[in-house]
């Protein structure tokens, strides 16, 4: 027997000394900081396993972010002829202009209307003339046939498929009226069906997620296999299991960042190789129309969703599978 | 150090390992722990690092029972225990050095106290010129070694070695002895299981010997 009272002393002083070390945050960085390059090697030196599945994610990633993109450019597309667009008011044969011109001034004092353009038939006559090229057929024509017309828009309030019905039955009742055409009625389907895509959208991006939480999931489940060994040493000297955790979680949440980085360069390069069809598809309509790229908050947003994925998933394996690897 | 008051084990299935043991080893000193092979060594040696739990009786370890330390506990009361294995459980992918360091980055050391704790450990061994290589391309000695190496470098107060010697012949199994025995002078308590008898009289500490689960024996120093 060797100085028991010694080393009890020892002992004491060595364990103070350990918990102050263990509770300073200098630890808790330093600790955190390791494991963050320890992780991060470990992907490296995986190399292919990791960018597969890194590209794996990528594509789930980039699929919902792809598809937000695409609506959010139809949906800028609408919108801008939404502004443009209002109702086509059609007089009867018998009004003629002076007769429209009053009608037009009484309608622009309404509340819901914006503003009124009339378009006398000779007006219209000379509009389609230029632009149809039909201009040598009309020429042969004895009479003008297009009726007068009043362009109504609609304040900006009373935009909507209601309002914009009420209004259109309100121009209806005029006993000058022939015909209202309201111009927004394709608009309101493709609005409804934006709504439907967007609906479409939100499902796929759920299923999506799902795909990448069991992905990452199963990737760290195998991760544990392969290092059981390790674990068990790690464990059999002291390490607690928040110890053994942490590099399968830093490893999901690297997946995460990969995945998500990869998500965002394949959506920059979709963009990227329609922007010049698209280009030339909107000038054959004579419009103008910016395609809209990858906002910054999209890379932020496809970061979280892929970190958050990445974490949830390797906790929900971590949590399942290494309390089953214990010394024995 | 460790006290067994009449610890029973037994398995499921009903093989009884260990039965009615009772012993105490005082801190500071150093034992053998010898018996056939099956005779409920591994199993005495785990039950002290919490491996595995006793049926009936009581294990204390350093003052604590064993029982009442809770799952959280279990790592905090390891790191209290050297913990040496016949087939000594390195890890491959990694060099010597970062075999040693384990434990110390566990228990949240700096890096330059890292440093030197390894490499006072492993000059203890006589491996301060490896440090750098894999335990793949070490002969068995050198890697049994390196496992007691990592097995002090944290100072613990306990260390259990488990038929360390096993793999070992009889020259280097002197050396390794020689080692614990140095670790025992500067104060901490040894425990070792071995079958090994011929090497076990070269020396001069208690022997606790078990035979099919029961204590068979005891031989002062």
């Amino acid at each position: 027997m060797k100085r028991p009272g010694a080393n009890r002393r020892r002992s004491a002083h060595d364990w103070g000394e350990n918990l102050r070390r263990m509770l300073s945050p200098r630890t808790f960085l330093a600790r955190h900081a390791q494991v963050t390059f320890e992780s991060l090697g470990r992907l490296y030196r995986n190399g292919l396993a990791t960018w597969m599945t890194a590209m794996v994610i990528g594509i789930a990633l980039a699929l919902p972010a792809g598809l937000y993109l695409l609506l959010a450019n139809l949906d800028r597309l609408s919108g801008a002829w939404e502004g443009q667009a209002g109702l086509s008011v059609f007089l009867k044969d018998e009004i003629k202009t002076d007769a429209a011109a009053d009608l037009a001034d009484r309608v622009r004092t309404w509340p819901e209307v914006a503003g009124v353009t009339l378009v006398t038939p000779d007006q219209a006559l000379e509009e389609f003339r230029q632009r149809s090229g039909f201009a040598d057929v009309l020429a042969a024509l004895k009479e003008n046939p297009l009726p007068t017309v009043l362009l109504v828009s609609p304040a900006v309030n009373h935009t909507d498929p209601a309002s914009a019905g009420a209004l259109q039955e309100r121009l209806r009742q005029l006993p000058e009226t022939d015909l209202v055409q309201l111009d927004l009625q394709w608009l309101q389907r493709l609005a409804a069906m934006l709504d439907t895509a967007r609906r479409a959208v939100l499902l796929v991006s759920a299923l999506l997620a799902l795909a990448v939480l069991l992905m990452v999931g199963n990737t760290i489940r195998l991760e544990i296999q392969n290092r059981r060994e390790e674990i068990v040493v790690t464990k059999l000297i002291g390490a607690t299991n928040a110890f053994v955790r942490r590099p399968f979680l830093y490893s999901g949440v690297w997946y995460g960042v990969l995945g998500a980085t990869l998500a965002w360069l394949v959506v920059e390069l979709g963009f990227r190789l329609l922007e010049t069809p698209v280009q030339r598809l909107v000038g054959l309509y004579e419009g103008s129309f910016e395609l809209q790229t990858q906002p910054g908050w999209l890379l932020l947003l496809l970061l979280g969703a892929g970190i958050a994925l990445g974490l949830l998933g390797s906790w929900l394996a971590v949590g399942r599978h290494l309390r089953a690897v214990e010394p024995r | 150090m460790i006290q067994f008051d009449n610890v029973s084990k037994r398995y499921p299935g009903g093989f009884e390992a260990l039965n009615n043991v009772s012993f105490h080893l005082e801190a500071g000193s150093m034992a053998f722990l010898t018996g056939h092979s099956g005779a409920g060594k591994s199993t005495l040696l785990k039950l002290i690092a919490v491996i595995e739990n006793a049926t009936s009786g009581q294990v204390f370890v350093d003052g604590q029972n064993v029982a009442r330390i809770g799952r959280r506990g279990i790592p905090f009361l390891r790191r209290k225990i050297g913990f040496i294995f016949q087939d000594h459980h390195l890890l491959f992918d990694r060099t010597v050095f970062d075999n040693v360091a384990l434990p110390l980055i566990i228990a949240g050391y700096r890096r330059q106290e890292i440093g030197r704790r390894v490499r006072a450990a492993l000059d203890k061994v006589g491996l301060l010129s490896k440090e750098r290589l894999y335990p793949i391309t070490l002969s068995g000695g050198e890697q049994q070694r390196v496992g007691i190496a990592r097995a002090v470098v944290n100072k613990p107060l306990l260390l259990l070695a488990d038929e360390p010697t096993g793999n070992l012949d009889p020259e280097l199994s002197r050396e390794v002895m020689d080692l614990f025995a140095l670790f025992n002078r500067v104060g901490v308590s040894v425990l070792i299981a071995s079958h090994d008898v011929a090497l076990i009289d070269q020396f001069h500490y208690p022997v606790i010997k078990l035979d099919h689960g029961r204590l068979a024996g005891r031989k002062a120093a």
